[in-house]
């Protein structure tokens, strides 16, 4: 179908994409992939006055390295964080989590900050920024500010993100000791949206685990941490037998919604199930 | 997902029967001539056509399943940038007439007016009730919007079994109920077979399940488009459709116009599966805009447009009883079925179930056999083919019950199929249903299934497996299927009723440079016609492959022809391009004996050359002729300046394809999913022309079948809104969901056609879903799960294996299908509790 008519703008540099945005109208809608705007745009269920189009923004893409983080450009794309080196080695769950987004066409013209600023609960991202503690770096009309993980997915679909701000890079901090990480997916076909998924990054010493972070996809309006699992990890020898023991936990706390795809039982059980799977996959048993 | 590619050995060699053997092309895996063009796209798909001052036309459709139209606004759209006219129902009412349905399947059969655009009631979400004829495509969508339509809500209907309830909402409210036919067959009141009702009275053993076939949608690649010229008179109208030609004679029925003053082409078609198998109401709408208008008009469907307004497949609910000795040979089946046929009869609704009327029996001999149907009225869309289209509900009936029987007898599932299949030699065997099947080799078949996919390691990989109570189980699923195709001998059409023929024409062109246009009946649509077509006339004409052009799909060009649906395209077309060729070659030979001044009868014909015999030298090509005949100086007294031939091709019988699919799944009994770990099938298609193309065909419909088995389900809301409208929730597998399919045939030529063939079109998809399934419940009977409601998605097979027996989903609730007690016993032989491994 055929997008309602709309005004579209272009700006090459993010101080242009502000001003773009403030002289939109009432309703502005930031372009970053289009994997997730350009359909509902199609389908009618959005019809923003002013469509602004990041594909410019040269400033927004790529990855970083620094101090302690490596930052992560609103606009790199999903394949381009799949082959770059830095994520490889500092953070392969996001690699990992990517690989398993859509399908390759989405992977090309999809990107990382735009799946994170969507918010959406299904997506395979937000759990894994999540659970990575990153930080996500907002630039407005007010300046630039910098919000944790936890205080940015907000609801369903909503974020932090104030009106005129953008999200132009994700910082993930550089971790230290030995961690191991593992993003479990479960879905119906290969390009379908997780039914749930879990995101887990586990740093062992001498056997046992001495800190896990686990995210929850699709388990919630938001991403979730499932803290009660982590509680129940910290200081647990790494075997069969504690790990399943944590992760019974792992549906405490959420708020599973029912679809066609499962009820909310079923998720709550497939949380537990994944979870478990995941821990054990990041502990490398 | 994951998915675990594994071939156990290599591909068993294909073999060609002995009097093919010589054949030049016919047996040749040639690439298909017209892929280039159509995966580039680069060619005439019907929204790639442009002409000059056409207009868009953009359908407002009824978000409503059953209402009364009180008012239709349609000012603020006229008014609207861009906008030429609007027309709603009642505009058009006067012209519209009824759409069709051409297969009368009882005497007192409803049939409830169908028009194309709703005039004072909706009967299903997604009707037509206002068009929108614009200078583009955006501004006639936009102008949609515009539209303000006052609708009153009328009791809606969705249910089959609520719906034949006492008292329910009626579908169509002028009619008492909303039953459309009632149709029996029965082979002891038919003198084929024995008395049902005193066979199962006397049965040792009887086994009843009630199965459901959800709701398909067919999904083909390509939208639905039309354009429609008008021209003086006369009207040329493109259309994404499987059946110009009979779009052609029943738009003119229709709409009155003249059928010589209405040419149909269906140009590159991009799939069908059934689903354009129809005369839709929107091409009798633009032809109707543009004849009002006087100018070319355009229509072209959203995806979504399509899965809510396309028509659907399958939705039938069916009771199935099997009755047998305690050796576990076959005394009878009956079936009893409801098939929704949703808020109106389409083209062949009706007729859907009863292709598989006589099939409930499989490949099995089985004395005594009933099967009773009951068309269904109810506030969705409407349902009509689908591949398979009758044929695959009556396989995963006959196949499933086959594995439950073998439970209750306690026999392994193929040696029962073994002890009750038709043997090589009892061929052709007239079952108790009136068939007579023409040929097969259901042993052979089997065996080499079984070495194909490694079954011996299998099984003993499954033992390990629930021994070790290993949280993934392994399963393996038979199919040994039988289908009834090559449509159709026009004398049993009519027997049943349906209006049409079913032969097939084909006609040969020789060109004065000896190159050669096929022109043929069927309408391809994906399926490679013009390759393998290409194939059989090369050899009987001796020509190279490369001087054959094969036309199609415009009934300028085609005058004659039935189209393509239920495999019947090569079994039937394919003949009549034989027979062309056969009529060519005789009047070739006239001409070449008059050139060489020789007796016909010393002439011999072989890679398209006339020789003398025993004159060495003294020969004529088929080409050279072909100009010889363009020219005409030297040409024999009283014939015809032409060698040209058609032919028709009326089939006696149809053609019977069978074979032996294996299944093997790895289920995760903590999640329910499932992955397919192997699957193999051997085919016998009768002879191949292209074996690529029927590799293709075979993988393309195991992939389809297994969704139907894993994936696909068009689903309802309670107001009747379809909640599975997009491709988010309807699911459709990739290849990265499926394993590398290993398939293999046997071949046993077709007796009933020239060219041996007995179709595969629909052999993978009817063969598949029973298999599947057979393959999940095999994994999971030791956990005490009987059945599991299709599609198997990962929450109801988690279910069925917290709950046992069928996860609650009235898979053998009830009562058998003739309303007595059920005699089976529960075939769970542990309880859930005793389940395997994990932390549940």
């Amino acid at each position: 179908m055929i997008p309602a008519p709309f005004d579209y703008a272009r700006p090459t540099t993010v101080a242009e994409v502000l001003q773009a945005v403030a002289s939109g109208g009432e309703d502005v809608k930031i372009l970053a992939g289009g994997q997730s705007l350009i359909p509902v745009m199609r389908l009618r269920l959005a019809a923003p006055e002013t469509v602004v189009d990041l594909g410019g923004v040269a400033e927004l893409r790529g990855v970083r390295e620094e101090e302690d983080a490596i930052v992560i450009g609103a606009m790199t794309t999903h394949s381009d964080v799949l082959s770059d080196p830095l994520i490889a080695a500092n953070a392969p769950l996001i690699a990992e989590a990517t690989a398993t987004v859509a399908d390759r066409q989405v992977r090309h013209l999809g990107t990382f900050g735009g799946a994170l600023a969507h918010a959406d609960p299904a997506g395979d991202l937000p759990a894994v920024a999540l659970a990575l503690d990153a930080e996500f770096v907002l630039v407005g009309p007010g300046g630039r500010r910098t919000v944790a993980a936890g205080d940015f997915f907000v609801d369903y679909l909503t974020t932090a993100l104030q009106e005129g701000e953008l999200l132009v890079e994700v910082r993930i901090p550089t971790l230290a000791g030995r961690w191991g990480m593992h993003y479990e997916k479960f879905n119906r076909v290969a390009q379908a949206w997780s039914i749930v998924a879990v995101a887990a990054a586990v740093r062992t010493e001498n056997g046992h685990i001495a800190e896990a972070r686990i995210g929850l996809t699709n388990m919630g309006p938001t991403p979730l941490r499932a803290a009660a699992v982590e509680a129940a990890l910290a200081g647990v020898d790494a075997t069969d037998e504690a790990i399943a023991s944590a992760a019974a936990h792992a549906a405490e706390g959420t708020s599973p919604s029912s679809d066609l795809n499962a009820q909310a039982d079923y998720r709550r059980h497939l949380a537990q199930v994944l979870t478990r799977r995941a821990v054990r996959a990041a502990a490398g048993l | 997902m994951t998915v675990t590619e594994d071939r156990p050995g290599d591909l068993p060699e294909r073999t060609l029967p002995e009097d093919t053997a010589p054949a030049k092309e016919v047996g040749r895996p040639r690439r298909r001539k017209e892929d280039a063009r159509l995966i580039t796209g680069r060619t005439t798909w019907t929204d790639n056509m442009v002409l000059p001052g056409m207009l868009h036309l953009a359908i407002l459709r009824s978000p409503m399943a059953h209402a009364r139209i009180r008012s239709i606004d349609t000012g603020a759209a006229r008014e609207a940038p861009g906008v030429v006219a609007v027309f709603t129902g009642r505009d058009l009412a006067d012209e519209q007439g009824g759409l069709f349905t051409v297969w009368t399947v009882t005497p007192d059969m409803v049939r409830p007016d169908h028009p194309s655009i709703a005039v004072d009631q909706v009967k299903h979400v997604g009707e037509a009730v206002a068009i929108i004829a614009a200078r583009s495509r955006a501004a006639a969508q936009d102008a949609l919007e515009l539209v303000d339509v006052d609708y009153e809500p009328l009791p809606v209907v969705l249910d089959m079994e609520q719906a034949l309830a006492e008292g329910a909402p009626l579908t169509h409210d002028h009619l008492r109920s909303n039953e459309s036919f009632h149709f029996v067959f029965d082979s002891g009141q038919a003198g084929t077979g024995a008395n049902v009702e005193e066979t199962f009275a006397n049965a040792e053993v009887v086994v009843s399940r009630r199965f459901v076939q959800q709701r398909l949608i067919p999904a083909f690649m390509e939208p639905r488009a039309v354009v429609v010229q008008p021209q003086g008179d006369t009207f040329t109208l493109w259309s994404s459709t499987q059946v110009p030609h009979i779009v052609r004679t029943v738009l003119a029925l229709t709409t009155g116009i003249p059928e010589h003053k209405l040419r149909v082409i269906a140009p590159d078609v991009g799939g069908g599966f059934g689903g354009k198998l129809q005369v839709i109401p929107e091409e009798v709408l633009c032809l109707l805009v543009a004849r009002r208008l006087g100018k070319p008009v355009k229509w072209n469907e959203t995806r979504s447009e399509s899965l809510m307004s396309g028509h659907h497949g399958r939705d039938q609910i069916q009771y199935i009883d099997v009755a047998a000795d305690r050796e576990g040979n076959l005394t009878g089946i009956r079936a009893r079925l409801l098939n929704d046929m949703g808020a109106y009869l389409r083209l062949v609704s009706p007729g859907i179930p009863i292709f598989g009327a006589f099939m409930f029996g499989g490949a099995y001999k089985v004395p005594a056999y009933r099967f009773d149907c009951t068309g269904v009225f109810t506030n969705k869309t409407p349902t009509d083919a689908y591949r398979g289209a009758g044929r695959p509900e009556a396989t995963f009936a006959v196949e499933r019950i086959m594995d439950e029987l073998a439970v209750e007898l306690g026999m392994d599932p193929l040696e029962l199929r073994r002890r009750n299949w038709i043997k090589t030699d009892e061929f052709p065997y007239t079952t108790s249903a009136g068939l007579e099947f023409d040929s097969g080799d259901y042993d052979t078949a089997t065996d080499m299934a079984l070495e194909l996919v490694g079954y011996d390691e299998l099984r003993a990989e499954q033992q390990r497996r629930r021994e070790a109570r290993d949280p993934v189980q392994l399963g393996i699923g038979f199919s040994t299927f039988t289908e009834m195709c090559g449509l159709a001998p026009s004398r049993v059409l009519g027997t049943l009723n349906y209006a049409g023929g079913g032969w097939e024409s084909a006609s040969i062109r020789m060109l004065p440079t000896g190159k050669v246009e096929v022109v043929t009946g069927t309408s391809p649509h994906g399926q490679g016609h013009e390759t393998a077509w290409s194939q059989l006339a090369a050899d009987r004409l001796g020509v190279p492959f490369e001087d054959v052009e094969v036309l199609h799909g415009d009934t300028a060009i085609s005058a004659r022809g039935l189209d393509t649906y239920g495999s019947r395209s090569l079994v039937v077309g394919g003949a009549a391009v034989v027979n062309a060729a056969e009529k060519v070659v005789a009047k070739a030979r006239k001409v070449a004996a008059h050139l060489l001044e020789a007796n016909e009868d010393d002439l011999e014909f072989s890679n398209g050359k006339f020789a003398v015999r025993g004159t060495p030298g003294s020969e004529l090509s088929i080409q050279e002729i072909a100009f010889a005949t363009f020219s005409s100086h030297n040409w024999p007294e009283g014939m015809e300046s032409s060698i040209d031939a058609d032919a028709t091709f009326d089939p006696v019988n149809f053609s019977y394809p069978h074979g032996t699919h294996i299944c093997a799944v790895e289920v995760d009994t903590e999640t329910g999913g499932v992955t397919i770990r192997r699957y193999g099938s051997i085919d016998d298609v009768g002879v191949i022309v292209n074996p690529t193309i029927v590799e293709g065909q075979i993988h393309g419909g195991v992939a389809q079948g297994i969704s139907q088995a894993l994936y696909e389900e068009a689903v309802y809301d309670e107001a009747g809104n379809l909640t599975t409208g997009t491709f988010v929730d309807y699911l459709l597998p990739s290849a990265a969901d499926l394993p590398a399919f290993l398939t293999g045939n046997t071949v046993h030529a077709a007796p009933g056609n020239p060219v041996g063939a007995k179709g595969v079109g629909e052999a993978g998809c009817i063969a598949s879903t029973p298999a599947v399934v057979n393959a999940v419940l095999d994994a999971l009977r030791p956990l005490g799960v009987s059945d599991i409601r299709m599609p198997m998605t990962p929450e109801r097979v988690w279910r069925a294996i917290q709950e046992g027996g069928d996860g609650g989903d009235r898979a053998t609730a009830g009562s058998n299908a003739y309303g007595g007690a059920q005699t089976e016993t529960t075939a769970g032989v542990s309880t859930p509790e005793s389940s395997l491994g994990g932390d549940r």
